[in-house]
This record gives C-alpha cells, structure tokens and sequence, in this order.
C-alpha cells in the first residue's frame, strides 16, 4: 500500500479500508450463495423448482442494511472531506501556479520555486491557480488534490507528517505533457526548513548581480523549459539552443519570411506569440507570458550564452 | 403451460431473413424498415467499431508496457485514448444493447409486429452511421483526431488545434440517432403492448429498456446543446465558458455530467434487462422478486438524474455541493443492490443449466459487483479526493461498463443468436473464450484499480518507475483479455454462417420471443398473442 505522510492520509485509508472490507464481505458473501446455488441446484440435484415470486421481508431486510451502510460510508467521507476543506487559522500559505506543463511555488516573501518545500507539522495552505488549462495539483502521499482552474481561485491544504521526498503530478488532462507536469515536494523538519526559508529571497534579479544566472533560473520558474529545450532536443517547440543570433523562418499573418532572432524579437516573442509562428511549429500556440522587461532582458541574456 | 404458447406447427410465415422486399441484397438491408433487420444492422456496424476500440486499447497498453516514448508520440496516445473513448461510449456501448437486441426482441417480446415509428427506427441508424463517417472524418482530416479525451473538457478543448470541431458535431448527430431510439421505445412500449399484457406482465428486459428510453429522450438534449456551445466557442468565440469573457469552465462540467451520469445507466440498465432475462431460463423457474427488479430500473433512472456532481468533488465546485451529492449518490446503490439480491435469490430451489449465456451472467455478477462495490468507494468524498482521475477509476469504470454492461451483451448474443440468425455456437470455443476474457479481463482491470490507489493518473502517455512492475502486469492481462474478445467474436461469426441449425427454444425460455419459429417470419407473429400470465411462468416439475 502507498505510504502516507500527511495527517489525511490515514483518513483517507481508514474511509476506504471500511468500505472494502464491508465491499469484501458482501462480494465474498453474494458470490459464495451464487456458487452454492449453482451447484446445490444444478438440475441434475434438483428438477422440481420452486416458483417463489419473491418475499417482502427480504426485500425490506436487503433494501434497510445497505442503506444504513451506505449512510455509514457516506459519514465517513464526509467527516474526511469536511477535514480537508476547513483550514487551520495558523496554516502558512504558498501559491500553487499550474501552467502547461509545469508547476511554480510562490511563498509568502515572494521566492519562488519548481519544486515545493515545506515543514513537516505544520499546517500548508495551498492557494491554486491556473494560467491556462485546467490542471490538477495532486500529491498522492498525502492524499490531496484540487484543481487548478483559470478564472476561479481553488486551495487545499495539508499537515506533512514524514520528512522526505514525494511526487506531484498533475491529475486532469492538459496536452502533449501532461504526463510530465511533475514536480516533487520537499518535506523538511521544522528547524531545516526554517534555515531554508531564511536563505530564500523575492527577488529573482538583484541590481548588478549575474543577468545571465537570472535567466537561467527564469526559463525553468516560468516554465519555457516545458516546450523549450537547452540541449537542442526536439520538443514539441524550438530548442533555445543556439536560438539567438539565428535566421528563422516565420509566418507572419500567414506570409512566410525569415527574421534575425535579435532582442528585439525575443521580447516580441514572449509578449505576442502569435504574430510570428515558426515554420514547423505554426499549431502549437505559446501563450503569451506574463513577464516584466527586466525579466526578458535577463533571459535574452542567458539565451545568447547557450551557443 | 404459459397461455400465450403458440403452436409451432401453425406457423408458416416465411424468415425475415429469406423474405423478399422492395430491394434486394445490401438494399434489402440498409432500406430495410423491419425491427430485426434494423436490429442486425445495429450489431454489425457496433462490433465493427467494438474491434476497432479494442485494438486501440490494446495499443495503448502496448506503450505503457516500456518507460517513455517506444511505439508512439504522447501526441497519438492522446488521441489514442480519446477515439478508444469516444468509439467505446459513443458507437458501441450506447447503441450496443438497446439499438441491437432492443429492436429486435422489443417487439416481439411485448407481442407486437413492429415498433411503432419503423421508418424513424431506420433513420435512427442512418444518423448512426452519418455521426460515425464524422467521427471517421474527424481521425483523418485536419490536424486530426482531437486529443481531449472522450469528456471535452473546456478550456482545453476549446483551445486545442486538434479536431474537435468536427467530433463533437459526430457526437451530436450520434445523440441524435439515440434520442430518436428512445422515442421510439417509449411510444412502442406505450402503444403496442399485446392485449393482456400490462406493464407488471412485461418482460424485464422490456422494463429496462423503457428506463433507459427515457434517459435517452430526456438527458441526451442537455448534452447536444452543450456540445453545440462549445463548437460555437470554438467557432465564434461566444465566451460561455471562458473565464477571461466572464464565462465559466466549471458550467461545462455540469451540463457534460448532467448528460453523461445518466448515460452510464443508459449504457448498464439494458445489460442488466438481458441478465434478468437469462437467470430465470436458466434457473428454469420465476424471478424471484419480479416488481423489485422492474421498479428499481426505474430507481436508478430517477436517481440517476441527480448525483453528476460526484464526477466533480475536486473541480472548484462548493464543498457543499459536493457534499450532497455524495449523499444522493450512495442511493443509487440501493436499487442496483436490489437487483443483485433478486438475481442471486432467483437461484434458490431452482433446476440449473450450466450454459454459455449463464456462465456470461455469472461473470456479469462477479465484475458488476467488483465495479459498484469500487463505485462506493469513490462516492464517498474523502477517498475520492485522492482517487478521482487516477487509473483507479479507469480500472472501476472497465469493471462496471466493460465486465458488466458489456459482458452482458455478450451472453445476450449467446441467449438469442439462435433466434436471431437461426443457428447455434460452437460450445466448448466459446467456453475457452470466455476463460481467456476472465483470467484477462481481472489482471488488467484489477492491477489499474491498485494502480490508482498507488497514484498513477489517468491520460497519462508515461509512468513513474515505482508503477513499472504493476503497469506491466496490465499489459500482460490485456493480451489475455484481446485473445479472448477476438476468439469470441470469431465464435459467434462462426455461429452466424455456419453453426448448425437452432431449434426453435433451445433453452425453454417462456417470453414470447421463444414461442414463435426462428429465425422469426417478418411480421414476428401470425396472430397477436393474448397474454394472460407473468413472463416467466415455468413448470413445477423442471424438464
Ligand atoms: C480490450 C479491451 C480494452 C482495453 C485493453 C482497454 C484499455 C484502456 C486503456 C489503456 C485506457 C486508457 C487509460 C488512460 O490512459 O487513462 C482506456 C480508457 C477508456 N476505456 Fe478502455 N479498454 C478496453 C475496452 C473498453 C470497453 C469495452 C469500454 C466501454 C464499453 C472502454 C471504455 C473506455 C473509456 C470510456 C476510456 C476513457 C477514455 C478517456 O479517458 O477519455 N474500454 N481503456
Ligand atoms: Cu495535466
Ligand atoms: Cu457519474
């Protein structure tokens, strides 16, 4: 059975070990007097049959039982669920970012990451939102999903109970990578965790610092690399290597034209996708990102260092 | 003796499948306004598409037997899984009981020459077949088959570059073809019931497929119109379900699960009509529990209306909402529990015959009760939080749809193919068969249930490597599964041209249908029976 290191976990498998086992009883029951049936009255035991048209305490009897059962499994669901959406008052917030294909987490001082890190023990709330599709966040370990969808703002929240490392995937149908919307989450112990959170900071371009450094981290948080490849792999849009500098054939509205790929064109790429298509790419739409000029100038940057 | 019996030897109407109409040869048939020859239609032009479906499921175990990209694009899987969807609920199972075996043993069953609207029921497959040349046209014209999978959620399918357009105009014009089915139905059986025969002295399978008509005429609308909105989306940008334009993504998955919960009852009800045919012929006595089965159709129908939200705990839909339909959803249970205790309790004190169609009941209840047992599982909210769009579901939906609906539909062909096309199967091939599709059907459908509990999502073209040994064992069932379905089909295509020739009741069956000759002269019977008895009145004294 799949571990479980939040504090759902065992809600979750406690709700769903008692109705199998309730399920295994009558499965096992059911198809046992099947079997018995088929064999103890097997026509060449029994040829005179007896035509009983049915009996109305047993339907009462098998009608009353499953669904006093079925109210029973009912409760327990819903004592799990009503766990899940009430939020502690003391739960930290993080931002849960889903965009084709990847995942970004924003904390409250505004660092953000790919890859989600968090305490164990204390309550996480997780804020979603989609730029795109619907997604859906979902960690198995701790038993939680919710999806991502645009325009409307979605949470869950969780208490992780182990340390460690454990898969995030994404759980609702949303292209060519769905599959590979996937990001890990860090538990850590109070104390490291505090540590970590101290060495994060906001601020993804500081004044005179390595611009190059800045878009190499960009491409990853903002999720380029999803499409984009840095090694000259073929992914399903052009590779940034070797990118800048260029001659590449375009569609512009529909006209087929070559263009230098300059800063001038990068940046007009980021904002406007759709007005030069690249040849062999012109069904893929990018979706235009939103990113601040500092942004683009640090990422042209790093894409003229990858040769 | 049933007081409706009519003597064999008074028939001489000549087989629908000898007379000769207005056109001959493949006229004689696609023109043909006849129910049975409508009906065969129906089964030919569905398990043609059954094929093509398993085919693609087979495919798509094939690449998640390897780790990353082996036989195909993620690109093609995802079209893969959308057409084996779309071809499954759309051209096969909808259309697989009720427009095969429900056009041709309504009528008959309930004492009537014909439906009540024949040229109707004849439209009713050429929308068919028009939705599905669409659906054909959609995989190779264009950017291609769309890639949405079979729900079409917005706003994927509204901005995919794929063909969505025209596959869900296909889906449209093949609800359709199924509203005008269930119009049908209701009318006929409204209309044209054989004097005496009431609606408590009806057939089972008949009452089943009254419930389903009327999920039909009444459920199908709301999903034509939604698809309509989406192509409009598509097409003029409208905004209905565009955040961005005050629309609302979430409002599509309503009106899709307003449609398509019912439509699950659409597709298991007629099955479970064909079990509540077969275990009282078997068991050669009375069901037991005659009103109990008939009304908790109806049951299912009427609950079934009210619990789509369970397909949306985790959408962004209130918590309330979500916790009210898990409160309705467990309801439906009950009736469809009913009608397990009622089939099992049929069995005591009866004289059974072991046959093929019997066994196909069995294996009906076995995986039937696997899937609704699952199904509470995921009604219940807080395990569906964590299993909902896993393989868990995919694995529990197989179980219902696949091992129960379909299952059904397979000992149905057993049950009445001798009436049908006058000829008997191949036993033992058909056992084999039938071993081959259990021992295949439980690995794969079994191995995605504990799949999904472990956390493998659906749709997905690749795995984690701690799914690998699990998504292998799948695989390894699916050949077993394949192997079986194709040797089956083979069986009963065998059956068709060559079996050797059925006797007129082969299994002492007491509804109408077995008291006429067979295969049926064309207007079914020479003069309309009088019915004075319940269906399955069996003797004492079994022989
Ligand atoms: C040999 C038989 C079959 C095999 C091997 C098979 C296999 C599969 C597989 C591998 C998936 C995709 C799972 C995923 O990636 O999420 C799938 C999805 C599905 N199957 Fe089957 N299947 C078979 C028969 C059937 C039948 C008989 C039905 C219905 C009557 C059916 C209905 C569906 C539906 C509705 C989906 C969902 C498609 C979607 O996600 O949009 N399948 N099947
Ligand atoms: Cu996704
Ligand atoms: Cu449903």
């Amino acid at each position: 059975m799949l571990s479980g290191a939040s504090s759902f976990a065992s809600l979750v498998d406690d709700a769903f070990f008692f109705i199998l086992i309730i399920s295994i009883i009558f499965f096992v029951g059911i198809v046992a007097t099947m079997l018995f049936f088929v064999v103890r009255y097997h026509h060449t035991r029994n040829k005179k049959v007896a035509n009983i048209e049915g009996n109305l305490t047993l339907e009462i009897v098998w009608t009353v039982i499953p669904t006093l059962l079925v109210m029973g499994m009912f409760y327990y669901g819903f004592i799990g669920y009503d766990t899940m959406r009430n939020v502690p008052d003391d739960a930290m917030e993080i931002t849960v970012t889903g965009r084709k294909w990847s995942w970004t987490f924003t904390y409250e001082n505004g660092f953000q990451a790919t890859t989600l890190t968090v305490p164990k023990g204390r309550a996480v709330k997780a804020n979603i939102e989609s730029e795109d599709v619907i997604h859906s966040f979902y960690i198995p370990a701790f038993r939680v999903k919710q999806d991502a969808v645009p325009g409307r703002d979605t949470y869950l929240w969780f208490r992780a109970t182990e340390t460690g490392t454990f898969d995030i995937l994404c759980t609702e149908f949303c292209g060519d990578r769905h599959a590979y919307m996937l990001s890990t989450v860090e538990v850590m112990s109070e104390s490291d965790y505090n540590t970590w959170y101290a060495g994060t900071s906001g601020e993804q371009i500081t004044e005179g610092g390595d611009l190059s450094a800045a878009g190499e981290k960009l491409v990853t948080l903002k999720g380029c690399i999803a499409c984009h490849s840095i090694d000259g792999s073929p992914r399903i849009s052009p590779s940034f290597k070797g990118l800048y500098g260029k001659m590449e054939t375009v569609y512009t509205d529909g006209k087929e034209r070559q263009v230098l790929i300059d800063d001038a064109y990068i940046a007009k790429s980021i904002k406007e996708p759709a007005a030069d298509k690249v040849k062999g790419f012109e069904n893929i739409p990018m979706p235009p990102q939103p990113l601040s000029d500092d942004e683009i100038k640090a990422i042209t940057e790093y894409l003229k260092s990858i040769k | 003796m049933p007081s409706h019996t009519l003597d064999d030897t008074v028939q001489n109407g000549e087989s629908y499948l000898d007379v000769k109409g207005r056109y001959t040869g493949v006229f004689g048939w696609i023109f043909s306004v006849d129910h049975k020859r409508i009906g065969l239609l129906y089964l030919g032009s569905v398990f043609v598409f059954f094929t093509v479906g398993i085919l693609l499921g087979l495919f798509m175990r094939l690449e998640q037997m390897t780790m990353g990209e082996t036989l195909m694009t993620a690109t093609t899987y995802n079209r893969l899984f959308t057409l084996h969807g779309v071809i499954m609920i759309f051209l096969f199972i909808i259309p697989g009981t009720a427009g095969t075996l429900g056009n041709f043993f309504l009528p008959i069953q309930i004492g009537a020459k014909d439906v009540f609207f024949p040229r109707l029921n004849l439209l009713s497959w050429w929308l068919y077949i028009a939705g599905a040349v669409m659906a054909l046209l959609a995989i190779f014209t264009g950017d291609g088959m769309a890639d949405t999978g079979w729900t079409f959620y917005v706003p994927y399918s509204t901005q995919t570059g794929t063909n969505v357009t025209l596959a869900l105009t296909a889906a449209f014009i093949l609800g359709f073809s199924s509203i005008l089915t269930g119009l049908n139905f209701v009318a006929t059986i409204h209309r044209m019931r054989a004097p005496g025969m009431n609606f408590h002295r009806m057939p089972l399978f008949v009452w089943s497929l009254y419930a389903t008509a009327w999920i039909q005429v009444l459920a199908t609308p709301v999903v034509g119109i939604t698809l309509v909105l989406v192509i409009l989306e598509r097409t003029l940008g409208i905004g209905i379900f565009n955040p961005a334009m005050g629309g609302d993504p979430i409002l599509y998955q309503h009106l899709f699960w307003i449609y398509s919960h019912p439509a699950v009852y659409l597709m298991v009800l007629p099955g479970m009509g064909v079990i509540s045919e077969i275990i009282p012929t078997f068991c050669r006595r009375t069901i037991f529990g005659y009103k109990a089965i008939a009304w908790s159709s109806v049951g299912i129908a009427a609950v079934g209306t009210l619990v789509w939200g369970h397909h949306m705990y985790v959408s962004g839909q209130s918590s309330t909402a979500s916790i009210v339909f898990s409160f309705l959803t467990f309801f439906v249970a009950i009736p469809t529990a009913i009608k397990v205790f009622n089939w099992v309790a049929t069995m005591y004190k009866a004289s059974i015959r072991v046959e093929v169609p019997f066994l196909y009941a069995l294996a009906f209840l076995f995986h039937f009760l696997i899937g609704g047992l699952t199904g509470l599982m995921m009604a219940a909210i807080s395990v569906d939080v964590h299993v909902h769009d896993t393989y868990f579901v995919v694995g529990h939906f197989h179980y219902t749809m696949f091992g129960g609906s379909v299952f059904a539909l397979f000992g149905a062909l057993y049950y009445w193919g001798p009436k049908m096309w006058g000829r008997m199967y191949h036993n033992k091939t058909a056992i084999v068969a039938l071993v081959l599709q259990l021992i295949g059907f439980n690995t794969l459908y079994m191995t995605m249930m504990y799949l999904g509990y472990q956390g493998m999502p659906r749709r997905y073209f690749d795995h984690l490597p701690q799914f690998h040994d699990a998504h292998l064992v799948a695989t390894f069932g699916s050949w077993f599964l394949v192997s079986g379905l194709l040797l089956m089909i083979g069986t009963l295509l065998y059956s068709v041209f060559r079996g050797e020739k059925a006797p007129a009741n082969p299994w002492g069956g007491t509804t109408l249908e077995w008291q006429i000759p067979t295969p049926p002269p064309l207007e079914n019977f020479d003069e309309i029976p009088t019915i004075t008895d319940e269906p399955y009145a069996h003797k004492e004294e079994a022989v």
